[in-house]
Formats: structure tokens, sequence, C-alpha cells
């Protein structure tokens, strides 16, 4: 889901985008992977091959992936979930901060948000209309609310 | 149904609410209600599930009608029934599904009804790893049922590709009174990208070619001119038969005559065969002076494309050459880079099936090496690159 709003945040903003998945943990459990490539050029390989940023929610997604991390690239972290000895990580209490929102399940937003002010590989705007328009209805402001969360989170330097 | 401004928007309208990001499995069915598919009959299975699903939601609301079926065949079946009253009729599946339809895609060959079928190929063979990619039924969609036939089959390496070739798809089997098969796979399938729906002018459609003559005077199966005959569609008043059985032109059987046998499956082959030059669409790029060429189809490509990239950027002349249409093979391109350059590096998503038609079309002279790859892994750019500099 968080990669599907990634990639339509970046159409919205006129770039390229490719995402692939593993296909399955969504129905049948299990860890789940959304590889997202975004470029203001043709794509030609749709998979990644060195990431720029790699986002681990799971000890065994950080476990598996942290090796294809670019020396120069970031990796962000739910801080409660993920042990890790790396320095350089961002290290952040997603799921935390959704639960003081009283959603555990909008701990993807808070993320993207997060993401969005770390990279900046697409625009507020964009992946705010995204959001609004892939969420449940009657989840719209809080899963709103998750974003800007995470958003300012980062832009305090956390 | 003939697709006409009014009913493209009504599709349109359907579709494209905050379509902007989406799978290839959703482009096919994009692409089949744009070139006026209304009827989809077929069996879910990984990774074509969601076509199945699309065309269940869209299909009811534009007039359409989707089945749900108690297997493959019996889909094919369907479609072909459906096609013979005029409908156009698509269903889609996987490896295991196309197996199963393999006797109903030669009787739509026999009794020339235009059909459209999409693999989702997997990682077989039987049901095999039903959550990965492959491309190892290129060679079952040229001979997969009995007896002699010709087929076309078109493969699309991108989300926006998929829809545009699904509508190539319907037009191919519009045209040329055949099965048409979109040989796809589960990466592109599950993949999104960025699409464009086509505006109705930018787009063309052919629909069948209805008899022009008199029901009296009409035989279902003689051509007018050329080899392909007029449909008379089930229900418009003109007397028609059909059956799989070899029949004379005037559909009744007859099955025991060599001649009307040898007339009859010399034509259905050469209204394809004799056209392949004007089927044959490829992508060609850095051939001019390469001295090594990587030939791709599908997903493949996109590796490939990236390996020539990286090595042109390096100075080593590589050239692509990527098959769009498969079947028939585009053996006329295929031969001419042949007798050009030193080395030509197949790679594909199975153990090595178009190469045969690679190293059949390029002779002797020229190293053909294959880059076989299964286990649903795409190739990496890396490995073609070797392969091509080696």
């Amino acid at each position: 889901m968080a990669g599907l709003l990634l990639g339509e945040a970046a159409i919205r903003d006129k770039k390229q985008a490719v995402q692939t998945q593993s296909y399955g943990p969504e129905s049948r459990g299990g860890a789940a992977r959304s590889e997202i490539v975004i470029s203001d050029q043709q794509i030609d390989y749709p998979k990644v091959i060195e990431a720029d940023v790699l986002v681990a929610l799971s000890q065994p997604a950080f476990d598996k992936y942290h090796s294809i991390v670019k020396k120069t690239g970031t990796i962000i972290i739910d801080a409660d979930l993920v042990k890790c000895e790396i320095d350089k990580i961002y290290s952040v209490p997603f799921t935390k901060m959704a639960d003081s929102l009283g959603k555990k399940v909008v701990a993807n937003s808070i993320m993207l948000g997060y993401l969005q002010a770390s990279t900046e590989a697409i625009s507020i705007k964009s992946l705010e209309t995204t959001l609004r328009e892939k969420v449940p209805e009657h989840t719209i402001e809080l899963n709103i609310e998750a974003l800007y969360r995470g958003i300012d989170f980062r832009k305090k330097g956390k | 149904m003939i697709l006409n401004q009014k009913e493209y928007n009504k599709v349109v309208k359907t579709i494209s609410k905050n379509k902007l990001f989406v799978q290839g499995d959703e482009a096919y069915a994009y692409g089949a209600l744009l070139a006026g598919c209304r009827f989809y009959a077929g069996y879910p299975i990984t990774p074509a599930t969601e076509t199945a699903e699309m065309m269940s939601q869209l299909l009811p609301r534009i007039g359409g009608t989707f089945v749900q079926m108690e297997d493959e065949i019996a889909s094919m079946g369907a479609i072909i029934g459906a096609s013979l009253t005029g409908v156009k009729s698509m269903t889609v599946t996987s490896g295991p599904g196309f197996s199963l339809m393999q006797e109903n895609i030669g009787f739509a060959c026999m009794t020339e009804s235009p059909c459209v079928v999409v693999d989702v190929q997997r990682s077989g063979p039987s049901t095999g790893q039903p959550t990965e990619p492959s491309q190892g039924d290129i060679m079952q969609a040229r001979w997969g049922s009995h007896g002699d036939y010709e087929i076309i089959a078109l493969c699309p390496n991108s989300v926006q590709e998929s829809l545009d070739l699904t509508i190539e798809c319907f037009n191919l089997s519009e045209k040329y009174r055949n099965p048409v098969l979109l040989m796809t796979d589960g990466e592109v399938g599950h993949m999104r990208e960025g699409i464009t729906i086509p505006d109705f002018k930018e787009y063309e459609i052919f629909d069948r070619k209805k008899p022009t003559k008199p029901p009296a005077d009409y035989i279902p199966f003689l051509p007018d001119k050329g080899e392909i005959p007029q449909i008379a569609d089930f229900g418009c008043g003109y007397h028609t038969y059909i059956t799989g059985l070899t029949h004379k032109p005037n559909g009744l059987p007859s099955t025991d005559d060599a001649e009307i046998h040898t007339q009859l499956v010399n034509r259905i082959c050469r209204k394809i065969s004799d056209d392949v030059d004007q089927l044959s669409k490829v992508e060609e790029l850095y051939l001019d002076d390469a001295e090594s060429v990587v030939i791709s189809y599908g997903i493949t490509s996109r590796a490939a494309l990236y390996a020539v990239k990286m090595l042109r950027s390096e100075g080593i002349k590589v050239g692509y050459l990527r098959l769009i249409t498969i079947w028939p093979f585009p053996e006329k391109i295929v031969r001419k880079i042949g007798d050009s350059v030193k080395k030509i590096v197949v790679p594909e998503m199975n153990r090595g099936q178009i190469i045969h038609k690679v190293r059949e079309s390029v002779g002797n002279n020229t190293e053909v090496l294959s880059l076989p790859k299964i286990g649903g892994v795409m190739h990496s750019p890396q490995e073609i690159a070797e392969m091509l500099k080696e």
C-alpha cells in the first residue's frame, strides 16, 4: 500500500515510477516487500539494484534487505520493531506514534510523511491527494494527521 | 459491437477514476474494453486474477457480460461461442490454465473464430511456482494444440504496452479471424506503472468483415479475396455452420478428401504466415554499429536495455532488439541482424525457447548464446552485460 501511494504521488508529480512487490502476504500473512523506482527519466529496469532508501518495519525485513542500500543511502526503521547496530540510521517510533493517535494502522501514513520529508522524492501535495483518494473515507482525516506527524517529526530533526 | 465515441466515453468514465498508477493485469482489462470487448469468460488463477476481478467489476457497468466458468477449457469454449455471435471476447489465464485451453485454441484456429487469450505466464511445469513470473509458455503458445496451424502472439514489457497491445490483439484477431495471444508474465502483470488512456481518435479499431452478399449467395468459408472469409455472426439471418472437422467452403464436414483438407489448412496457415512482414513488430535500438546484440522479449527486455545502455556508456558496441511479435517469428529481421554481428545473446526466463528460432534464422555464421533463468527471478542487467562483453 505504501509503495502504491508513493508511486501514484510520483506520477502526480509528473515523474516516472515503477512499483513491484512480493506477492501474497497481504492475503496470506508474512513479510511483505514493495520496491519502487522513481525517476525523471524513463525507467528501464523495474527493480531496485542499489537502494537510496530502505524502510524496514520488521526485523526480518531489515536483516534481509539492509545490504542493498547504497553507502550514501538512508535506512529508516521502526524504533520498537527493529534492532540494529548501524550508527547512521533513522530509528523512528512509527508504531508508538500511531498508537498515540489511537490507531496502529496509521503507522504507514506516519512513515510515508517521514519518508517524504527525508527524501523529497515526491511532493507533499501529491502524497496528500493520493492518500485522500486511497484510504477508506472514515479514516481520511486521521491518515492525513498521521502523514503530517511524520513530516513534522522529520523536520524537527529527529 | 462497434466501439463508437459514445461507447468509448462510457468505458473511459468507468475505468479512469483514480487510475493513474495501475498493474499490468488491470491494463489488459482496460485495453480489452477500449477495443470493444464485451464478453469475458474465465477461471481465476494467480498471477492473472486481478484481470478477472477488473472485468467482473467493469463489464456489467457497460453492458457487457462476465462469466466465471468451471475451468479453462470451458472458458475458451465460451469465448469462441460468444465471438461467433459477434461479440468481441477474451479470457485471461496463466500456465496451468493455458495448458487446459489448448484443445479449444485449436478449435478456434480451425473454425476461424476471433478471440483473445492473455497468458500471464508463471513458473511451471504443472502448478510450479504460482506467484512467480516466467516465460515458459513461449513454445506452447506456438505448438500447444495439435495439427497444423498458425498463431499470432504479442509480448508486452510495460504496463502501458499491456494496454496498447491488448487493443492490438483484438484488432488482429478480428482482421485475421484467428485467436491472438498476449504472452505476458507475472512480473508485468503485477507491476505498477503510470498509464495514459489513449484518446478515441488516437488508436485504431478493426472490426471483422461482415458478409457483403445476400444470404442466399453467402458461402461461409469462401474468401471473397485473399485468404480470410467474411463472418456472418450467429443470429444475423445468414446460414452458417461451425465445426472443428475439416470442412468444405460451405462449412459442412468433409473428412476424407485430401484436397479439401489441404486447401483449408494451407489457407488458415497462409493467411498469417504470408503476412509475417506486416505482423512483425519489433523495437530496435543501437543496432547500426553493433558488434554483439541482445535479443529479448517481454519483461526480460527491461534488463536487456539497461545492460545495453550501461555498456554503451563504456563505449562498447552492443545493440538491442526486442520482439514485440513473437509469433509468427520475425525471422527476416533476426536474420538481417545475424548477417552483421558476431554474437547474439538471448536471455529468457525459461531454459531456452525462442533461442531455437533465433538459431534457425541466423544459421551457423553467428554465435548465438542462451542466457536462461528460471525460478521466478528476473535477469540482472549485469549478467546480460557480462555475456555480451565476453
